[in-house]
Order: C-alpha cells, then structure tokens, then sequence
C-alpha cells in the first residue's frame, strides 16, 4: 500500500513540474476536490481557500486558464515530498499526510523556496489509486508574486 | 528634491519608484501624514479585548477594542527601549506588556506601569523627575465605515467620511450595508514599490488588456457598460462594469459560442462566474481605492478588502482579507468561496499584477529620468464615463504630489 501511495504522490509531482499540467487533474477521481489552504486560516477556522477546485472539471478549467488566459512569467517547480504517513479509511480509501517543499525556478535562474506545507489526502485505490481529495496547507500566508502552477 | 516632469500631469517619473529619499518622505509626510489608512475589519474585533497587529507604512501598530467597546490604535512601540509591545497578530489581552522589561499598556496605547519604577527597598528604579511617558507610542485617531477600521495620526486630517468625500463615499457605502464577516486572509508580497500597485489598481485601461481571463470570458470588456470616478483632490477613486444582461445562463453560452479563437476558451465549470446581484444594480465588479493604501472590490460576489503596506521602495505586502455578511446563507458562503479562485495571488484576474508592476520596476532600473506617459483620456483628473481613460492614475499622482510638496 505504501508504494502505491508514494507511487501517486511521485506521479503527481513529477506532472506538475515537468510542465504537464493536463495530466494533473487525471490524478483525481472525476468528483475530486483539491484546496491550497494556509495553516493560519486552518487554525482560525476559516474557510477560505488560496484556490480550489470542486472537481477534474474545475482543474481542467484552471489548466487551461493557464495555458491560454493567465500571463505571468515562465517558471518552474521541483517538488520535494518527505514524511508520508498512510492509514487506512476503509477497505477502498487511504487517508494520506505528507510534508512538501516547492522550489520555484524562473527563467533567468533565480532559485528559491516558493511554499513549503503538508498535503492532507484522500485516496480511492481502486481501479488505480486517484486522490479523492487533496487539501494542500501552506505553512506560510505569504506568496511572493502570484500562484500559478498549482502546488 | 528632484524635479518634477515640465509636462506635469501626464508623466511620472521612474525616481518616484525608486529613491530611497522619496520612501522616508512619502513614511513621513503620507502615511504619517495627512491621511487615513485602513487598519483592519470591525468584525476582527470582535469584543472587549481584542486585538489585532498591523502596520501603517512602516509603522507597527496595535489596534485594539477597549474594555468598554471603543476601538483604538497605537503604535507599538515600547516608550522604553522601543520594542514591541505586543508580538501577536491576533487575541484577546487584558494588558499589553512588553516582554523586554515588562512595560505595561492599557489598549489605548496608555503607559500604566513601569517595571521598578521606584526601585526595591529605596533602591534603584526611575528617579522620580523621569518622564518616560515622553517617548509614548503614539496613538491613532480612529474611525469606521461599515465595518472597516481606519486611523490617523494627524490632527489636521478631516473626518474620514470628508477625506474620502462625496464622490466615493457612496461607493462605498454601496458594498458595506451589514454586518461583516471575515472568510479568511492571506498576503501576496509583490517584489515592487506601492505605488506601482496603486496605480495598477486606478487604471481601468489596463484591466480587460492585461488581465485575458477577463477579455476570454467576457467578464470586463471595455464595450460593457462601466465608468470611473474619482473624488475631487484625485487621491480615491472608483472603477465599475455593469452586469452583462444575463438571462439564465445566457452569458456563459455566448461566450463559449462566440467565433473564431474564443472557441477554444470555454469554461466547463462557469459556476465560477455566476453572481447574484445582492446589492440590486446591475454591477457586476467594483474597485475602490483610497489614498494612499486601501482597495476594496466587489467582483461579482467576491468582496475584500486589499491592505498595501510598503516594506521598502522595492517590496510591497499587500493583505487580502476576504469577507462577507454576517447574514449570508451557505449557499452566498460557498458561492464567496468559489469566486475567490477570481482574486488573490492565484486568482484567475488578480495573479497577473504582481507581474505586471514587477516588469515596471525591472524595465525603469536604469532610467529613474524617464517618465511613464498616462495621457489616455487627456491630462485632466475627472470622472469619466469611458474606461480608456487613466484618469485615477493623474489622480493618484495629484494628491500624492500634494502630500509630498514635489
């Protein structure tokens, strides 16, 4: 289970910084929901999300705006996971947390940490493992510039 | 101090984005000065007690409600050795103590003890001529307008409703007819001067060009109904677009249907764009700014309030505290909620202006000399019902060359 899990997690980053944005929304079940939140929010309890999706359908919408709406200056991620921590929900889910850092590299080079949190999820194995649902809790409020690429 | 361009309203120069001369006048003499700057929401404080900590250009400051309900602001500032009073961003204290030699402050910013002010046993402490209160932190005026805190520290400062005046008020007052409530806060740090922010936030011309997300789903074109207005002294303003008449989701399916390059900009989810129209005039985004740090907008039923607070002439915080009525049902709560995706730093119409004012900085590096030319609608400052117009940007420009005596 722990290799199917980490397996995801792999296949999600790699997706996002490879510049393969269309293959990140085919890592949520078509009902999957995915939230970047800040741990701040979190402990004061309010809702509100950096940016969300209620579906595969929103994430489509978003990866588009990207590729053909948005402007913001070409830049990469390299994703760094550590310390995941599996359990199992029932006999079809696994609850999944893991530390993450986003380093963000822009064009010119210029290297720095963009956002460092956990990812808090939820995952169907079957027919092949899909987050259900991804609630990405930044540890910072602060984004420098603009959030394109989603974490 | 350098001299202004000979064309006067219808260039800036680089410098003023620049020179670390002009960020210590504009500390002293705008946000120090003869202004009011937003501090934060009522509905932060919510009883006797609370806090929160904020900043005024480069100001700490402690904004309080005191135990009997009033609001208050303070600089926060030790009178002693000038450390912070208070290291939270938010709570609920009875006192405020510093924790360097336990100063301690009421939550109007009053000194009410010294640690050993008269010493131990006849020994040590304060002689009793000292006066330390001499070096107070200084306290804010303070007042409200539906439900947003501001303070000054002028005593010339007119009453907040005459500083912002009788053609933004109403603007407004539009947006803020209940209660509050905060949804959640977060900062987008831009790697700019304020300025360039303030100045991308009064120009209506740019909205519909840069932001494409607006122009793809037809939510701001510049062929909607729409208009700016701008207070008499040009330091406030206030950008609108109508609603588009919207029948079911007529809007949508237009601008999936529409011809040529469009075609391949269709939302499948356009929920994102559905508004009700709560406040009952067809408007379907607001911007309001004022001088020298606020912006408040309404796009469709996203509201928040935007706090810019400089951190030196090339960093720039900008809060976002979203919110919405205290009275909203779960519906208007989860509809706020997914119109944030709009704003903010991954907001589909808000990411691209940290962009935008960073290019200004890296572009202008070697010509503080040169001057940004804002002529669109002409030189003068004045309402105007066209949008192709930077008439809030002279504006911003005329009372901030007022303020500065430039």
């Amino acid at each position: 289970m722990r290799s199917v899990v980490e397996d995801l997690h792999a296949r999600y980053a790699h997706a996002l910084d490879d510049d393969r944005l269309e293959d990140w929304p085919e890592l949520f079940t078509e009902t999957g929901k995915y939230r970047v939140a800040t741990a701040e929010n979190e402990a004061r309890g309010l809702p509100l999300p950096v940016l969300s999706c209620d579906s595969r359908a929103m994430m489509r919408d978003r990866v588009q705006s990207l590729r053909h709406a948005n402007v913001y200056e070409p830049q990469r991620y390299r994703h760094m996971l550590s310390s995941v921590l599996i359990s199992k929900l029932d006999g079809e889910r696994v609850s999944s947390v893991a530390n993450f850092l986003v380093i963000r590299i822009m064009q010119n080079g210029d290297t720095s940490v963009f956002a460092s949190g956990k990812y808090l999820d939820r995952i169907l194995l079957a027919p092949e493992p899909k987050y259900e649902e991804r609630v990405v809790v930044c540890d910072s409020r602060r984004f420098d510039t603009l959030l394109a690429i989603p974490l | 101090m350098r001299a202004w361009p000979a064309e006067g309203a219808t260039r800036v120069p680089y410098w003023v984005y620049q020179d670390p001369e002009v960020y210590e006048r504009e500390q002293q003499r705008i946000w120090r000065g003869r202004t009011w700057s937003y501090l934060c929401l009522e509905a932060e404080l919510p009883e006797p007690q609370s806090f929160i900590t904020t900043y005024v250009g480069d100001m700490p400051v402690v904004v309080s409600r005191d135990p009997g309900g009033v609001l208050r602001a303070f600089e926060n500032r030790c009178a002693h050795r000038g450390a912070l009073i208070c290291m939270q961003p938010r709570g609920k204290a009875e006192r405020f103590a510093c924790i360097y030699h336990n100063w301690t402050y009421d939550h109007a910013g009053n000194l009410t003890n010294v640690a050993f002010r008269r010493g131990i046993g006849g020994k040590g402490g304060l002689p009793p001529e000292a006066d330390p209160e001499s070096q107070a932190p200084r306290k804010f005026r303070v007042e409200t307008i539906g439900g947003l805190v501001f303070g000054s520290l002028s005593e010339e400062v007119p009453s907040l409703e005459q500083y912002i005046g009788p053609v933004i008020l109403p603007r407004l007052k539009r947006v803020l007819t209940k209660p509050l409530k905060v949804l959640g806060a977060y900062t987008q740090v831009l790697p700019s001067n304020w300025k360039l922010y303030m100045d991308n936030t009064k120009d209506s011309y740019h909205a519909s060009l840069l932001h494409l997300f607006f122009t793809r789903f037809r939510i701001n074109r510049l062929t909607q109904a729409g208009g700016v207005f701008v207070s008499g002294d040009g330091a406030h303003h206030c950008a609108y677009t109508g609603l588009v008449e919207d029948k079911g989701d007529a809007y949508e399916k237009d601008g999936m249907r529409s011809a040529g390059v469009e075609n391949k900009f269709s939302l499948e989810k356009p929920e994102i764009l559905r508004q009700v129209d709560e406040f009952g005039d067809a408007v379907s985004i607001q911007i309001v700014s004022l001088f020298p740090g606020f912006v408040l907008h309404q796009i469709r039923n996203s509201l928040a309030a935007r706090q810019v607070v400089p951190r030196g002439p090339d960093r720039t915080d900008l809060h976002w505290t979203l919110f919405g009525f205290a009275d909203d049902d779960a519906a208007m709560t989860e509809r706020r909620l997914l119109q944030s995706n709009l704003v903010g730093p991954a907001g589909y119409i808000s990411m691209e202006d940290g962009v935008a004012t960073d290019f200004v900085r890296r572009g202008v590096a070697a010509a503080p000399d040169r001057a940004s030319v804002i002529e669109m609608g002409g030189s003068g400052v004045a309402t105007s019902e066209s949008r192709i117009t930077e008439t809030a940007v002279r504006g911003l420009w005329q009372a901030w060359r007022s303020h500065m005596d430039i």
